[in-house]
């Protein structure tokens, strides 16, 4: 498969319009499998993760799974390619580069279902829907899960549920993030203490590309960290009840911007599109800063013409690997940097978008 | 920089001790001290006593590490040390969750404040559990028949019955 295919569509994480959109871009579940019998991905033989890899890509591809499914062998693709993938939060950064050996991924057209093979854990269901979508995103996850499970064996445990290779994922083998955008917390200075507050609760925050990754574009993970004790609904619920306040904060200091700031935020939406459109070297950093502040400036409409996926395609297309290929040529970080000033120059002129 | 007060080279060894509440520091340095007796003689190899009991009592005889430290257990179905696991918290294979459940379980005591599943189970496990506590519940059937306990029956009847209704 040609994945620059994939380039004109904003897979299902992008899509920009689930539920409470202005401050919850997507929602994620993934569930952590292995197979009964065999060692952990890390502990496996050569050949004993060629056997795996081609048992777990017969039960994806034979199972009768919502949607049309491409599988791919992530081993034998280019690292751009790689790379591209994970931009686009199909696979993880570790199915990317740190793993070696056979390993591959099924996703679907919509890019909602991704199923990892040969991940720290054999088997790595995900599934991503646009906004606070936690109970539709459970329910499709559970059918895939128990589909595949018809085709093979489980390691599980009475005891201790689903068995991972790493134990802070034993039990139900679930972590459910959701990812939020955070720009008036941040600018009030009070993200700090709503984190403090997640912690004693059990809940993880992260950067957007997930583990280790830090928070840029005022985008933040939140997921769960309890995987054994605690069932899916009821972890489920826990992060709902949290989110549900974070959104509560969130809209209460964009409120309090719009009354005290006003003037000064529509200074600072304005010269975000000023520098996106005019700016002749940009990197990548910058320009999560600027489309964190433009996003948020459409939501608190102080921009027309602009619709919030138009962010989420700018968002996108400026990662390096979505850059290379869009300019069709490898790029280092200079040229990437203005290749990416170029693109948004291009890309902000044809819509014509302008601070109100 | 204090210097030895017995020789003045420059003092590596400094002594403090308080008698009746009387703070007296001394300085010296090393070969001064050492001739004083201040200093153990040259620090000479190590015994290893455990490497010495094993020599004259064989390798089987030695206490197989210490019962608290579980570092040198090895997975028999991998051959995962302990110790290989904690240094990067991967385990090797689904049967260690059994070869090293005593020391996962205050692990996972600590990471997830609990130490047995509640949640989803897979269909066949399900299935298997339900057979088994069918077929429990016939040799009851079958011992209360036995017994005329026809009372008994019935309810275990009934039991069996709404077991098999639920899929």
């Amino acid at each position: 498969m040609n994945l620059d295919t994939l380039l004109p569509n904003l897979g299902e994480w992008l899509r920009g319009n689930g539920p409470e959109s202005d401050v919850v871009v997507s929602t994620r579940i993934r569930l952590a499998r292995n197979l009964a019998h065999f060692p952990f991905t890390n502990r496996a033989s050569a050949a004993q993760k060629t056997e795996v890899e081609a048992k777990v890509r017969d039960a994806i591809l034979k199972a009768d799974l919502p949607g049309r499914l491409t599988y791919l062998r992530v081993d034998t693709l280019p690292a751009l390619d790689r790379q591209f993938l994970v931009e686009r939060q199909l696979i993880s950064r570790e199915l990317a580069g740190v793993l070696d050996g056979p390993r591959g991924v099924a996703f679907d057209d919509k890019e909602s279902v991704s199923l990892m093979v040969n991940e720290e854990d054999q088997l790595r269901l995900q599934v991503m829907r646009s906004g606070l979508a936690l109970d539709e995103a459970w329910q499709t996850i559970d059918s895939v899960d128990d589909i595949l499970e018809t085709r093979l064996t489980y390691a599980f445990h009475d005891q201790f549920g689903y068995l991972t290779a790493c134990p802070t994922n034993v039990g139900t083998g679930m972590r459910a993030s959701v990812m939020v955008h955070l720009p008036a917390l941040g600018l009030t200075k009070q993200i700090e203490k709503v984190f403090r507050s997640l912690q004693k609760i059990n809940l993880v925050v992260r950067g957007l590309y997930g583990e280790g990754s830090r928070a840029s574009g005022d985008l933040y993970q939140i997921s769960n960290q309890v995987t054994l004790g605690r069932s899916e609904p009821r972890v489920l619920q826990e992060i709902r009840e949290v989110i549900t306040v974070i959104l509560q904060y969130e809209r209460q200091a964009r409120a309090a911007l719009m009354k005290e700031k006003r003037q000064a935020e529509q200074d600072r939406v304005a010269r975000a599109i000023g520098t996106l459109g005019s700016a002749t070297m940009i990197t990548s950093e910058e320009t999560m800063e600027l489309l964190s502040a433009v996003r948020l400036g459409i939501h608190l409409h102080l921009l027309d013409d602009l619709p919030a996926t138009t962010v989420n395609q700018l968002f996108i297309h400026t990662q390096a690997a979505h850059l290379q290929k869009i300019m069709g040529a490898p790029l280092d970080g200079e040229e990437r940097n203005a290749a990416r000033a170029k693109y948004l120059r291009n890309r902000l002129r044809e819509l014509g978008a302008n601070p109100r | 920089m204090n210097h030895c007060q017995f020789c003045g080279s420059p003092a590596t060894v400094h002594l403090t001790d308080i008698v009746h509440k009387k703070k007296r520091e001394m300085h010296l340095c090393e070969g001064c001290a050492r001739k004083h007796n201040l200093l153990p003689s040259d620090p000479g190899p190590q015994l290893n006593l455990h490497a010495l009991i094993q020599l004259i009592v064989g390798p089987q005889a030695g206490p197989p590490a210490e019962p608290d430290d579980p570092a040198a257990l090895i997975c028999p179905s991998c051959g995962l040390q302990y110790a290989q696991f904690r240094a990067d918290g991967r385990l090797g294979c689904p049967a260690e969750y059994d070869t090293f459940r005593a020391a996962l379980e205050p692990l996972l005591e600590r990471v997830h404040r609990g130490t047995a599943h509640v949640g989803k189970v897979p269909r066949a496990v399900r299935r298997t559990r339900r057979a088994a506590e069918l077929d429990d519940l016939r040799a009851l059937l079958a011992d209360a028949v036995a017994a005329e306990n026809y009372e008994e029956a019935a309810r275990v009847r009934d039991r069996i019955r709404a077991r098999e209704a639920v899929e």
